[in-house]
């Protein structure tokens, strides 16, 4: 689903010189409106980008095969998501409808979300969780989960904000022993 | 979980000032209305003046105003002025197996509590007091 109103002209892209991500234009005159779409093959430099930023690991195969998965949503269920504003592709959220996964009933989960670190705090988080949370609403469910390291306070507080509370799940984990 | 009478005070009057921060609330306002001591809640309401959460305000009316950013404070900034929010096993360290073994259990539930409160801003949690009826 796409949710568009008429941009603003696109400035230039411009690349970070140092890590080659997108660099993030200085506020325009008029403030560019927000778009939120299906991804297309020409965000994923963006989307890989801004995962490396913020995560400190490039993950190319990995966003690869989430596009090949993910970018059908019509056709799998699946949602990934960007928001694009002036032409820039500054943040992406993926995810699915779960049946009977650790046996709770079919529901939404967000397994992905981010937005690029100088374009937070002006509503693009909320609008993509609140489109794929759409998607969720027209496939049925009516229930959103998602997982995340308890030490990831800022993005812990983005779904807290968003009305998340704790799920009655317990992730659990044992190490392996070669 | 428990907290600690003048924590959960502290609590209640931040998200009282939080929800109006135009608007100023006297002690014995809010300790009417949680049934509490003015005398005991003066000194919380002191402390929260100290480190800058709120305003005390004179003249006519006087009582208190917020004056902290309620979508940076997090439950967390509050609790640790008012209690030890070391981890379990800091706290009650046995070097014995046995004492190990529970540390690290406790020390589960500490963590998950440490996120939670970190994670949950007062802005938060007015969205989340408008779910319960008045």
């Amino acid at each position: 689903m796409s949710k568009t109103t008429k941009p603003n002209a696109a400035p230039k892209q411009v690349k970070n010189k140092v890590s080659g991500a997108p660099r993030i234009q200085a506020a325009e005159p008029v403030a560019a409106a927000l778009e939120i779409r299906p991804v297309r093959r020409t965000d994923l430099d963006a989307v890989i980008a801004i995962d490396t930023m913020v995560t400190g690991i490039e993950k190319r195969p990995y966003w690869n095969s989430l596009y090949q998965r993910y970018a059908d949503a019509v056709a799998t269920g699946q949602h990934f998501l960007v928001a694009v504003k002036a032409d820039e592709t500054i943040g992406f959220a993926i995810g699915e409808v779960r049946d009977w996964e650790f046996g709770a009933p079919p529901c939404g989960w967000v397994f992905a979300i981010d937005v690029h670190p100088q374009a937070r705090l002006a509503g693009a988080g909320t609008q993509l969780l609140n489109a794929i949370c759409d998607n969720f609403r027209q496939a049925g469910v009516s229930k959103v989960r998602t997982m995340l390291a308890r030490d990831n306070t800022l993005i812990l507080s983005f779904f807290r904000s968003q009305g998340m509370m704790i799920g009655p799940f317990i992730p659990l984990e044992l190490e392996l022993e070669s | 979980m428990k907290l600690q009478q003048n924590t959960r005070l502290a609590l209640y009057s931040l998200l009282e000032f939080a929800a109006d921060p135009e608007r100023q609330i006297s002690a014995a306002e809010i300790a009417e209305k949680y049934a509490v001591s003015s005398h005991h809640l003066a000194k919380v309401l002191a402390e929260l003046s100290r480190v800058g959460m709120v305003q005390s305000v004179r003249g006519v009316g006087g009582g208190y105003r917020f004056v902290g950013n309620a979508r940076r404070l997090t439950l967390m900034d509050v609790i640790s002025r008012f209690e030890d929010v070391l981890p379990a096993e800091n706290v009650n360290s046995q070097p014995t197996p046995v004492g190990q073994a529970l540390a690290s259990v406790l020390s589960e539930i500490d963590e998950i509590a440490r996120a939670s409160m970190s994670s949950i801003t007062l802005a938060t949690m007015l969205r989340i007091t408008e779910r319960f009826p008045v």
